[in-house]
């Protein structure tokens, strides 16, 4: 799904978190959002996925108006930063949650849900755990199933709060190529939050650097580090 | 302390090799701890209940089950079962509302209303009874009105239940308010993105969540709300067989030196706030795998 960001501002009372963006993502794309604590970049992202709402500005889906819609109607796969799992449910009802969610006429049989998710703990390459609790996961393994979580309800787009934050590096490492392989899978417009910047040049299709609730420079990975449009991006991708 | 240190000294020139752990105490300091803890619960909490016990049994079973089974007897613990019934659901929904309130919202003026949720606890229930009467009394411009239009609230079920669910509100949300702080807003979060109803997050993700501490806070509540007595005593009037509930009458007969009746009916306030806690600490060791499962990991 493409996605545009058309001047959107976000005030929380007095100080501005977001002063006013704009954005361009072409569908299918990988994109990462990247600045260090306090740039904007989580209250972006969830004010794409309709966790919060901009104080002014519009959010186009594929053309269409849809900053008015719900956090329900927009149908995104939202990683969060410590995951979120349901901590009272096995992983098998944490990813069935969606699904089970829907109106009655839209909702699959048991046995549909139980096939579908089955195929996304193949996916994450974790067909055993279904019967566990999150506590008894590893943090790699958390992320994994929240991804899968994320990817039951059929989204319209992934998006990812500092989807490897909490983990050490060398599982970073690994996941990152599992975020890829499954982006490179779905074909979902997928947009993720990081501080790091090697993980951003790395991973993405497409790097917004971002600081003080503005948008400093939007590029390719190669572009941003060989042309760094300001002086804070050349700072920030140096360190 | 030099007394302490002398014997741990010898005892490690006999054997060199055992250490003491930084957060071991001297046995000396232990024993005074475990002889203060131990004594103060058996002054404090075993006597006093032994005590209650004994009383009612002095003339035997049957003399203490005769007492219970007369007409105001019967009537009181009818009174407080109801009242009980009627106050802790109200208490356990309005609890989760302003916990819910208060660990989900961000508005102005939260501090204030943490602090009016406390006030049951500072003000004297007795206080409470009186602004219950002076609102609803028949001297009062909307007392008077409910009177003559036959709901009267003062010395009657309506002002009992008003003034238990006053004082044990705090109960419910102060049990809440800490363990929905610690666990956030994420996983509500998470149920909203993945396409479920407000309604249907707060039934299938808080409140699991929050079970245990509302479990809890509500058998709190039970206890607390059968055994009100100041609030109560001041908006019931008392009145024997109608509005006498069973700490009332237990006050009453003790007055009237029938100490077997006072001291039965004690009992079984007792057992009945023993049997709450026995329940929970059934259910704790029945779900203990679930219970470590909702806690933080």
């Amino acid at each position: 799904m493409h996605i545009d960001i058309d001047d959107i501002s976000k005030e929380f009372g007095t100080t501005a978190a977001l002063t006013p963006v704009s954005l361009s993502i072409p569908s299918g794309a990988l994109v990462a959002l990247l600045g260090p604590s306090g740039s904007g970049k989580t209250t972006l992202l969830r004010i794409l996925g309709g966790l919060e709402f901009p104080t002014s500005g519009r959010v186009l889906f594929n053309g269409q108006d849809a900053t008015g819609l719900t956090v329900q109607q927009r149908r995104a796969g939202f990683v969060f930063q410590s995951y979120a799992l349901f901590r009272h449910m096995t992983v098998f009802d944490n990813i069935a949650y969606g699904l089970r969610a829907r109106p009655r006429k839209e909702r699959p049989p048991k046995a549909e849900i139980a096939r579908r998710v089955n195929k996304l703990l193949e996916l994450i390459q974790l067909p055993q755990i279904g019967d566990r609790y999150p506590s008894q996961l590893s943090g790699g393994q958390r992320q994994r199933v929240a991804l899968a979580r994320a990817l039951a309800i059929e989204p319209r787009m992934m998006l990812l709060d500092e989807p490897f934050g909490a983990l050490d590096a060398k599982v970073r490492k690994e996941l990152r190529q599992g975020l890829r392989d499954i982006h490179d899978e779905t074909g979902l417009t997928t947009i993720f939050v990081t501080h790091d910047q090697e993980e951003a040049m790395e991973l993405a299709d497409l790097v917004v650097v971002m600081s003080m609730g503005r948008i400093e420079q939007i590029g390719r990975p190669q572009d941003i580090r060989e042309k760094p449009a300001t002086e804070f991006v050349r700072d920030f991708i140096t360190t | 302390m030099s007394d302490a240190t002398i014997p741990q000294q010898g005892a490690r020139a006999n054997n060199p090799a055992r250490f003491r752990r930084a957060n071991d105490e001297s046995p000396l300091a232990r024993a005074i701890l475990i002889l203060l803890a131990v004594g103060g619960l058996g002054i404090l909490v075993f006597a006093p209940l032994a005590a209650v016990f004994t009383e009612a049994l002095k003339q035997g079973w049957a003399a203490a089950v005769a007492s219970l089974g007369s007409r105001d007897a019967q009537s009181a613990i009818r009174l407080t079962l109801t009242i009980t019934a009627i106050a802790v659901p109200l208490n356990a929904a309005f609890g989760i509302a302003a916990a819910w309130f208060i660990t989900k919202f961000d508005f102005r003026g939260k501090a204030f209303l943490i602090t009016l949720i406390d006030l049951p606890f500072s003000v004297s229930p007795v206080v409470a009874g009186l602004c219950i009467v002076l609102l609803f009394g028949a001297n009062s411009a909307l007392g008077g009105w409910l009177v003559a239009s036959g709901y009267p609230i003062v010395f009657a079920i309506p002002g009992i239940v008003l003034a238990t669910v006053f004082v044990t509100f705090p109960f419910v949300a102060r049990e809440l308010i800490p363990v929905m702080i610690e666990q956030g807003r994420a996983e509500e979060e998470a149920a909203l993105t993945l396409g479920a109803s407000g309604w249907r997050t707060f039934l299938t993700v808080t409140l699991p969540n929050i079970r245990w501490a509302l479990l809890y806070g509500t058998l709190l509540c039970t206890a607390r709300a059968m055994g009100e007595f100041g609030a109560v005593a001041v908006v019931s009037g008392k009145i024997r067989g109608q509005t006498a509930t069973m700490p009332i009458t237990i006050e009453m007969l003790y007055n009237e030196y029938l100490s077997v009746a006072a001291f039965s009916m004690a009992a079984l306030l007792t057992g009945f706030a023993l049997i709450t806690l026995t329940l929970k600490t059934a259910l704790e060791l029945r779900h203990a795998d679930q219970l470590a499962a909702t806690r933080r990991h």
